[in-house]
């Protein structure tokens, strides 16, 4: 059992301190000088065509520095996956929902940008719009999109063993169709961008974004300037959850600007921008089938899902693909036919956002197999853990769960939450519910095409003083990364967490994808691990020669040189250390072991200044069928929760009393930060399954574009969470480390449905949990019984 | 219509010119560099502009610079002192209470006001002080956690 001298405890993060001062940097806290601001204009209606647009009063307006159209961006099309570019910076034919960008104004203040924007005279010819899946799919519908006939964005149709003959073996089978809605990330802060192209054309973006590395490239591609002359920063990021996974429109237009003025271009999304911008999670129904025989056995799963996308694709080609794939795990599930739709329509674009297609794949399962249990008269604890995958197993569709504690967190949750003492003794209007989630630890393959390693990391070591310095572009958007990094990398360098300073997030530190799909604990952790060796290797090369011992013999742990052998006399290379720093107060004694900052210094005044370098890129992953891709992954995290809730009888309200969570991370690198995941997943869960809708009127406009309307949980709505760490040493992951930031979420929603189920006894199958649907089902079921 | 008015902001008096729509939270971000207070909604639904006006949390994008002339602001930039930071900023880190940190500065001076009146508050009754600031990284409990906390160290 390998002890550690930084990881696997908990840890204050790094950025702790600034953000506890206000000292933290956010993209709107920055300016820079002589910096414009901008404004855009976005359509009023859902669907139309421009048939002209006017700018010359707004141009006309004191204090307007530039004003952009599609005439000046062109028509370059964009969006996030190469497969299914379909967005451009602004309209140039048609409007495709109400947000839609038409053109941007930068000016001397916003005031003035808002003004003009204000003065912009477009014509539109309004055209009828779609906003349902059945709308969209209607035969005569309007089209959205002159490539995807039909309004369909994607279709998936996959099928892994036989289901037909399966459910011939099967002793139950059952049909359930769930819906969830629309929903928003609502993190804290807007997305807001400086853009600064400069004299001698090089660009550099300022955003808040969870993905510098790909909206480099899209901002290259789509401005037509080489990548290696654009530079993407990210400051302090408050929250990501998604949506800022991507490239949006104002990044494009705020650097179009900025080529144009060059001078500096700031804007900001407003909170009800933030709603209309969207890239949120979609809204899905699932049809599912599912066969069990009579002990329990779960033999083959048909799943059918349409999901309502909005005008453009966003993530949604992955995310079709995920509302199938995820249900492949964790249980041992023979046979499994997926089909799915992504069917376009003239409202905001839906994207990624914690959990991505899982979250209501997951939801409707995970209802279903609790349905079945009771069915089969079996406690569903235990036909969860008759049923649950092992380390080593392959799904159907070809996911290898490398390490899997699975039964673990199940037993775990059951014993925690007071599962065999509790369940089915509880007074009427309370209950318990259980249920278990499955999440992949960092996508297999980048999002384009390429050999890319996924993550690189440099490590300069200081030319004295045994500090040193990472430079990565991975993202810490609040989760915690740049503290787990350098815990890695102290961990791995054998140096203390406080000689570690880590720079992130800019792209000229190297190629990071980012933080989505949970993949930067492992991918970047890997990479930070191998620069952390790659320097370490070369200063105790110099070191072995120096004292003429095996380099193998050499370590460095607590900042200290370790011998494997007897420990030689190095008392020279003291000497001389020390000659170099007379007058220093903090100088090595004569009996004190030999420092690695001893040993770097010498290392430096050999061969100059030592750098280490790593990269992370996964191995050949999953099947050769169409999309074996998405849902690959290097390692997979399962979880288990166990829900208490009580329930106004008169009222529909649900409260949330105990959440008892257990989740396997493989490895927890810090503690704090790993139980910090699981408590915001869940919050994020809760708010789901219990209040979050955005709400549309007849002509496709947001009705609850902000923070009071659109309902997240507040302190009074979340209960203590009991976390429980699970784990099972990811052999893929660096230190055994694998996700938690997106699997987390993946029970909560069903661990409520079948909370409020025990607590009702009744069946709820569409999202939110409102009082009223609440209160509906219970009155229906009174009525069922009156006249039963 | 630009006014002059006179305020208190972390023990330090300005005199301001300032335009008579100008909010509190723009004042203190764009004119004077205090960035620290946050702008989640700007229509007082998030809480994350929550500094405090003679010692009450208010959310700054809804007072007007005018009506803060003549009062006290505290934001989270006058929290630390020459010793070092706040009990509550403290707490903050040591208890991981702070992901993201937008909410923070809010979450921080919302506790403080609890604390000022009430050194050691139940959980309900620190839940209840910042039920106006959302956070969505956290689920509130390390926050809730980190409040209790520092009230217990000032009372050591």
């Amino acid at each position: 059992m390998a002890s550690y001298d930084v990881i696997n405890r908990r840890s204050p993060r790094l950025d702790a301190p600034d953000k506890a001062t206000g000292r933290a940097k956010y993209i709107d806290d920055l300016s820079l000088p002589g910096m414009l601001y901008g404004a855009l204009l976005q359509s009023p209606i859902a669907h139309g065509k421009i048939l002209n647009i006017d700018t010359s009063k707004a141009r006309a307006l004191t204090g307007v520095k530039s004003l952009v159209t599609a005439e000046d961006a062109g028509l370059v099309k964009y969006g996030v996956s190469p497969a299914r570019y379909d967005e451009q910076v602004f309209c140039s034919d048609r409007v495709r929902y109400v947000g839609d960008e038409v053109a941007a104004v930068a000016a001397v203040d916003l005031e003035t940008a808002m003004e003009a924007v204000s003065l912009i005279q477009v014509d539109y010819e309004e055209l009828p719009a779609v906003f349902t899946v059945e709308e969209a799919l209607a035969e005569g519908a309007p089209q959205l999109h002159e490539k995807y006939p039909g309004n369909l964005c994607g279709e998936v149709h996959q099928e892994f063993g036989d289901v037909e003959a399966a459910f011939k073996e099967c002793d139950l089978i059952r049909t359930d169709t769930f819906l969830n809605k629309r929903q928003d990330a609502a993190f804290l802060e807007p997305n807001g961008v400086i853009a600064d192209y400069n004299l001698d054309g090089f660009l550099t973006l300022h955003t808040s974004t969870q993905v510098p590395h790909y909206v480099q490239r899209v901002l290259a591609m789509v401005l037509g300037i080489p990548v290696g002359k654009v530079r993407v920063v990210k400051p302090y990021v408050g929250g990501g959850f998604g949506p800022k996974a991507g490239t949006n429109p104002m990044e494009l237009a705020a650097c179009l600007l900025s080529m144009k003025t060059h001078k500096p271009v700031k804007m900001n999304y407003s909170r009800d921008q933030v709603f209309l911008f969207s890239r949120a999670r979609h809204q899905f129904r699932h049809t599912l089938t599912t066969g069990v025989k009579k002990d329990g056995t779960l033999m083959a799963l048909v799943n059918e899902c349409t999901l309502e996308g909005g005008a453009y694709a966003s993530f949604g080609i992955a995310t079709v693909y995920y509302a199938g794939s995820l249900l492949g795990a964790p249980y041992r599930l023979p046979s499994m036919k997926y089909d799915g739709w992504r069917v376009y329509t003239n409202r905001p674009a839906c994207g990624a956002q914690r959990g991505h297609g899982g979250v209501a794949a997951r939801a409707a399962f995970e209802q279903q197999i609790d349905i079945i249990a009771h069915e089969l008269g079996m406690d569903p604890v235990d036909f969860r853990l008759k049923n649950a995958m092992g380390a080593g197993d392959i799904t159907c569709n070809d996911l290898n769960v490398s390490s899997f504690g699975m039964r673990e967190c199940i037993e775990a949750v059951a014993e925690g939450s007071g599962w065999k003492e509790k369940k089915g003794k509880m007074p009427k209007g309370r209950g318990m519910g259980v249920a278990c989630g499955f999440f992949v630890s960092g996508a297999g393959y980048p999002i384009y095409r390429s050999d890319t390693a996924h993550s690189t990391v440099v490590i300069k070591l200081s030319e004295d003083g045994g500090t040193a310095h990472l430079l990565t572009g991975s993202a810490e958007i609040g989760q915690g990364s740049d503290t787990a990094i350098a815990m890695i990398a102290a961990e791995a360098l054998g140096v203390s967490l406080d000689c570690i300073r880590v720079s992130s997030g800019d792209t000229e530190y190297g190629v990071d994808l980012g933080a989505y799909s949970s993949r930067q604990t492992l991918m970047t952790g890997h990479a930070a691990k191998q620069a952390a060796e790659h320097a370490k290797r070369q200063v105790l090369d110099v070191l072995a020669d120096s004292l003429k011992v095996p380099a193998e013999d050499l370590d460095v742990k607590n900042n200290r040189i370790v011998f494997r052998g007897p420990t030689p006399d190095f008392s020279a290379l003291r000497t001389r250390y020390i000659k170099e720093h007379r007058g220093f107060n903090d100088n090595p004694d004569e009996e004190d072991a030999l420092t690695f900052k001893e040993a770097a210094r010498m290392a430096f005044l050999e061969r100059g200044s030592i750098v280490g370098t790593g990269k992370y890129r996964p191995g050949e992953l999953g099947g050769k069928f169409k999309g074996a891709a998405v849902g690959t992954s290097p390692a997979y995290g399962p979880s288990a929760q166990v829900v208490e809730v009580s329930v106004d009888m008169d009222t529909g309200k649900v409260f949330v009393e105990k959440m008892t969570d257990a989740h396997d991370c493989g490895f927890a690198i810090n503690v704090t930060s790993v139980e910090g995941q699981m408590q915001g997943s869940l919050s994020m869960g809760l708010g789901e399954a219990l209040f979050e809708e955005v709400k549309y009127d007849e002509k496709g406009r947001i009705l609850n574009a902000n923070l009071a309307e659109y309902k997240i949980p507040t302190a009074l709505d979340m209960p203590n969470v009991d976390t429980i760490i699970v784990e099972s040493n990811e052999p893929n992951g660096p230190f055994g480390a694998k996700e938690v930031g997106e699997g987390a979420i993946m029970p909560t929603i069903p661990a409520i449905l079948n909370a409020v189920s025990d607590a009702l006894g009744v069946r709820i199958q569409e999202l939110p949990l409102t009082p009223e649907r609440v209160f509906t089902a219970i009155k229906e079921a009174r009525e069922k019984e009156g006249s039963d | 219509m630009t006014q002059l008015i006179t305020l208190t902001i972390n023990d330090r008096t300005y005199d301001l010119a300032v335009p008579a729509n100008r909010t509190l939270a723009d004042l203190l971000r764009y004119d004077l560099g205090l960035t620290g207070t946050k702008k989640g909604c700007e229509v007082g639904d998030c809480g994350s502009c929550t500094v405090l006006l003679d010692g009450r949390p208010v959310n700054s994008c809804l007072v007007l610079a005018v009506q803060a002339s003549g009062k006290t602001v505290t934001t989270i930039e006058g929290l630390e002192t020459d010793e070092g930071l706040h009990p509550l900023q403290q707490a903050f880190v040591d208890h991981g209470a702070i992901q993201c940190g937008f909410c923070t500065s809010g979450m921080i001076l919302s506790g403080k006001h609890l604390l000022d009146g009430n050194p050691s508050p139940d959980e309900a009754e620190t839940r209840i002080a910042i039920s106006g600031n959302l956070c969505r990284c956290t689920g509130y409990q390390k926050i809730v956690e980190a409040i209790r906390a520092a009230g217990k160290s000032t009372q050591e």
